[in-house]
């Protein structure tokens, strides 16, 4: 590649990921020059900025025609920026809460903690662009290493150790799988670009070999299962949620997740849909009742055992392998409600998520205590906070007036507008199950009395609180808000256009 | 198109909710004041749209339509696109529930001075419940009506669960659960509907549902799917009327849960079940409706006569009461069932009716509880010896219960079983039973209760001042005004029943 021809690339479209680059890059220098005592907390101020800024780039390219550089491996489109800014606002929101993060005694704060949120969600940002699998496969593995580290950051605390060889080991083999997966679509079609994917498994040789498409297929899903915790492949994520710092946990079940909900779309969508025509497909079709399996799977095992938890973070990461059936139901469903009824999901969930993780670490790092009955009387601690927490548990568990309920009812036309009842009354029977586990932290809440001491939480948790707050009841009243710029904004066939 | 009454009525205890978060907290005579008053706005809206409401016309009145969600996809076998609108309006059956809601919750309201504690956090709860249940009989769109629906859960959980007796948060939870689940049935019910026709609004669906067979055989919709929607219906808004196998939450609620909130349930929140069987049921399905009649129809005798029976043996009011609901819930369904004109305008009856009666009945245990502490009978003789308005109001709700002429409850009956008669004599004979069994159970709990022995731990008990005995009286009257002029009603709901049973739908 000559300079020339490197230079000819339109690097535009690539601002807001080169804008968390700079930043990521700078506070890693600054850390290393900084002295050694000096605190490292403001690194979190200038990491916003960087985030701030990039949410200006990502917005300012809204309607941009799609385009693609770096030999077509990396690809600018509607879908990729739908999902950017998600990420974007998601890691904006749990950088606030890093930097009120308290942690135990002796943690103070390190600069990686900083600049490996923002590495992990480069990766993330790549992700939703790439269009090809290796660089497919480059943001996964940044994302994850960054995730990884930021799981065990408080070295001297056991459950984060705990956490984070938990979640290297298991990490590593689902991404070895994986990349096995990839391999074979690749000896199948021989491109591992996207695109090209899609119409060369559409090759009668390839057709005749069919079992060996199945198998590529089941070794992507398993791996990318790991990734947003679906049943059978979830057994990591209580441990890891428990033992992450609190931010951390909030990234892993919000940034993360969604990243693999991406990986999902591009990979099955693009090259599982044959290339031409859209939406007739081969094996995906065939396929479905086995996701349909998993997604079913997952909102039962989810709900069930989240019945039986009393430390909350894990009730949380029980909650979010439920919400990760949840949202794998449109991609059963195939309809044409998929890239729609998921962004508002996942979008309800980043608000509803984050906003339960900043009540979570303001109230268990207040009392030391992550079990539920921390919870106890906090009506009467902070009226104004146990408000807040009740709307997110109301929004998680589906009820009305909230973006969740929103949410669920977009999946649920998805759902049921192509004939899949008993999916949609998996979904029903486990939300209401949910209601059990949601409804106990409302419990503790209102009706037991704990400890009468006045509370009230720091400037950056009450921001994100209420950013969450407000985006939760604006998007459950009026929908259209969201739907409305996402239509406008963003084109979808985009995705599928060559 | 224009009027904005519907709106200000249903969002108007806002106004309450707002006062009351700049009272503060330990200001009880204020809140309650506060509470009291925030209902009396809705009641004064309702009372408008109530005489504002033209009989003559069948047509929905004080309509309103703005676009509300938009989901930007053509449906599969429709030609509009996808779009929820914030569809409010009224016919006869929802200006009369209205009106009844905003009359319950007034009294309810003053029935909370018995509320001991976290008077403000109740009162918004309260006030937020109220807001539920005028939207969900306002509503003319399934998603509205649906979301007004669950927003109704949400304070009644916490209002049995924190102000309740002693058993209060198992109530809680199994009231959450059971209506839950009735309610995701019903969701799922909803989004087919909307899926298939496009639309969510109640007149747009019925005119869908009455293509000719073939077409909707075409569209997906045979008779057997609609069968299916129509007793998933059944099934949903059972859990809330409720039909005898998913009835046992209720009695829970009606034990533990405090009385004004007793009164509310009772009164409408069960209503919404049957409110929903007209509606969406006769409304939407009429043919498949005729289809399961009979079985309706049995379900009705089936909780009349097991309501009955069962209240007979009981010896805390409160549950002689509850299954005194389940009972007469029965006649509700019967009503329906019979798809007469009559028969429809009896299980009407029956729903104001009971929701009078209930919540005089339910408010007469609560101020006998504030005095003595107990609901049980065996506990209770002689009070009118003591308190001898109390247990004249107590015999006035006992006689209207069982169906005395010159009350509604006679009316309601009568017609219920004048319907009957008229498509299925045998289980309507058989049903009648259910009549002499309730004089049985009522008489002898309210016998045991006023007179006889004035027990011991009775004679210290100081009779209700004027003002707790009020409201009684208040419920008192209307139950009366419809007893002696019936017409006050029926001429409301003639239109709108008349439309119904003649199958040409819901509304239109």
């Amino acid at each position: 590649m000559t300079t020339q021809k490197l230079l000819s690339f339109d690097w535009g479209m690539m601002a807001p990921e080169f804008t968390i680059l700079i930043v990521a890059t700078l506070l890693s220098l600054i850390d290393l020059f900084m002295p050694n005592k000096a605190s490292r907390k403001p690194l979190a101020l200038f990491a916003i900025a960087g985030v701030v800024i990039a949410i200006v780039f990502a917005t300012l390219q809204i309607g941009d025609p799609t385009g693609s550089i770096l030999f077509d491996t990396y690809r600018f489109d509607a879908f990729a920026l739908a999902f950017k800014l998600l990420f974007l606002f998601a890691t904006g929101l749990i950088l606030l809460l890093a930097m009120d993060y308290k942690g135990e005694k002796n943690w103070q704060y390190r600069g990686e903690f900083f600049y490996l949120i923002l590495t992990a969600l480069l990766g993330a940002m790549m992700m939703a662009s790439s269009a090809d699998l290796i660089t497919l496969f480059v943001g996964l593995e940044l994302l994850s290493i960054s995730s990884y580290i930021l799981a065990g950051i408080r070295k001297t605390n056991l459950h984060s150790n705990e956490a984070a060889f938990k979640y290297v080991v298991n990490g590593g083999i689902a991404t070895a799988i994986t990349l096995f997966g990839m391999s074979y679509v690749y000896g199948l079609t021989g491109t591992t670009n996207l695109y090209s994917i899609g119409e060369a498994l559409t090759d009668p040789i390839v057709e005749q070999n069919g079992f060996l498409l199945l198998i590529a297929f089941v070794m992507l899903f398993v791996g990318l299962s790991f990734k947003i915790a679906a049943a059978p492949f979830h057994m990591w994520a209580p441990d890891v949620y428990q033992g992450s710092p609190t931010p951390i946990t909030a990234f892993l079940s919000v940034v993360s997740k969604t990243a693999g909900f991406v990986l999902i779309l591009k990979v099955f969508i693009l090259s599982f849909l044959s290339g031409q025509g859209g939406w007739h497909t081969t094996i995906l079709l065939e396929l479905q009742p086995y996701i349909a399996f998993i997604a079913g799977i997952t909102m039962i095992v989810g709900n069930v055992i989240a019945l039986r938890q009393r430390n909350i973070k894990r009730m949380f990461a029980y909650s979010s392998i439920a919400h990760a059936g949840y949202v794998l139901v449109p991609f059963v469903s195939l309809s044409l409600l998929v890239f729609k009824a998921t962004w508002f999901y996942l979008l309800a969930y980043l608000l509803m998520n984050i906003g339960a993780f900043a009540v979570i670490q303001f109230i268990s790092e207040r009392d030391k205590s992550e079990d539920i009955t921390a919870f106890s009387g906090l009506y009467k601690r902070s009226p104004l906070v146990a408000v807040m927490m009740s709307l997110f548990m109301i929004s998680l568990a589906g009820l009305p007036f909230t973006a969740g309920f929103i949410g669920k009812f977009g999946i649920f036309m998805s759902t049921l507008s192509t004939g899949h009842y008993v999916l949609a009354s998996v979904m029903v029977t486990t939300t209401v199950i949910s209601y059990v586990y949601y409804f106990n932290v409302l419990v503790q809440m209102y009706f037991r009395n704990g400890v009468v001491d006045r509370i009230r939480p720091s400037v950056g948790l009450l921001l994100v609180m209420v950013i969450c707050t407000v985006g939760t009841l604006a998007f459950g009243i009026y929908p259209s808000a969201a739907l409305e710029f996402f239509h406008n904004g963003f084109d979808m066939t985009q995705l599928l256009e060559k | 198109m224009d009027s904005i009454l519907l709106s200000a009525l249903i969002f108007s205890p806002l106004l309450g909710i707002l006062v009351l978060l700049f009272v503060p907290k330990t200001d009880e005579v204020v809140i309650k004041w506060v509470g009291l008053l925030a209902t009396l706005l809705p009641l004064a809206l309702a009372f408008l749209v109530f005489i504002g409401f033209d009989q003559t016309k069948e047509a929905l009145q004080f309509a309103e339509q703005y676009k509300w969600i938009d989901f930007h996809i053509q449906p599969l076998d429709a030609g509009n696109d996808f779009v929820i609108s914030y569809d409010l309006g009224v016919n006869g059956l929802s200006v009369v529930l209205l009106l009844l809601t905003a009359i319950v919750s007034t009294l309810a309201a003053a029935a909370s001075v018995w509320i001991k504690d976290q008077w403000k956090g109740y009162f918004m709860l309260f006030l937020l419940l109220e807001i539920g249940m005028l939207g969900v009989f306002a509503s003319q769109n399934l998603l509205l009506f649906f979301i007004f629906f669950e927003i109704t859960l949400i304070p009644t959980f916490f209002l049995i669960g924190k102000w309740g007796y002693l058993d209060k948060e198992k109530a809680a939870y199994s009231f959450l659960i059971y209506n839950g689940l009735g309610s995701a049935i019903l969701l799922i019910v909803f989004i087919i509907l909307y899926m298939k026709a496009g639309t969510m609004n109640f007149t747009g669906l019925s005119a869908y549902l009455s293509q000719s067979p073939e077409m909707l055989e075409r569209l997906y919709m045979g008779e057997d799917f609609r069968l299916g929607l129509l007793i998933a219906l059944l099934v949903a808004l059972g859990v809330k009327l409720p039909i005898v196998p998913l009835h046992s939450w209720m009695l829970q609620v009606h034990v533990q849960a405090p009385p004004p909130i007793v009164m509310i349930h009772s009164g409408i929140l069960l209503k919404i079940g049957a409110y929903g069987l007209l509606q969406f049921g006769v409304g939407f399905f009429p043919g498949e409706f005729e289809k399961i009649a009979f079985w309706i129809a049995l379900l009705g005798v089936i909780n009349l006569l097991y309501g009955a029976f069962i209240a007979f043996v009981q010896i805390d009011f409160k549950k002689v009461l509850a299954y005194s609901s389940v009972s007469h819930m029965g006649i509700v369904l019967i009503g329906i069932a019979s798809l007469t004109e009559a028969g429809t305008q009896g299980a009407m009856f029956q729903v104001v009716s009971h929701g009078l009666i209930s919540a005089l009945l339910f408010f007469i245990v609560g101020l006998i509880y504030q005095r003595t502490g107990t609901s049980l009978i065996t506990h209770l003789g002689g009070l009118a010896k003591v308190m001898p308005i109390t247990a004249g109001f107590l015999l006035v709700g006992g006689l209207a219960s069982l169906g005395l002429p010159g009350m509604s409850g006679f009316i309601s009956e009568f017609m219920a079983f004048l319907g009957l008669f008229k498509t299925m004599p045998v289980l309507a004979a058989i049903g009648t039973l259910g009549i002499i069994l309730t004089a049985v159970y009522i008489l002898r709990a309210v016998l045991t209760i006023t007179f006889g022995e004035t027990k011991p731990m009775l004679i210290s008990i100081k009779e209700a001042r004027f003002v707790e005995w009020l409201p009684a009286l208040i419920l008192t009257f209307f139950i009366i005004l419809i007893g002696v002029y019936p017409a006050i009603l029926s001429d409301m709901l003639h239109l709108t029943i008349e439309a119904m049973t003649a199958g040409k739908g819901a509304m239109s």
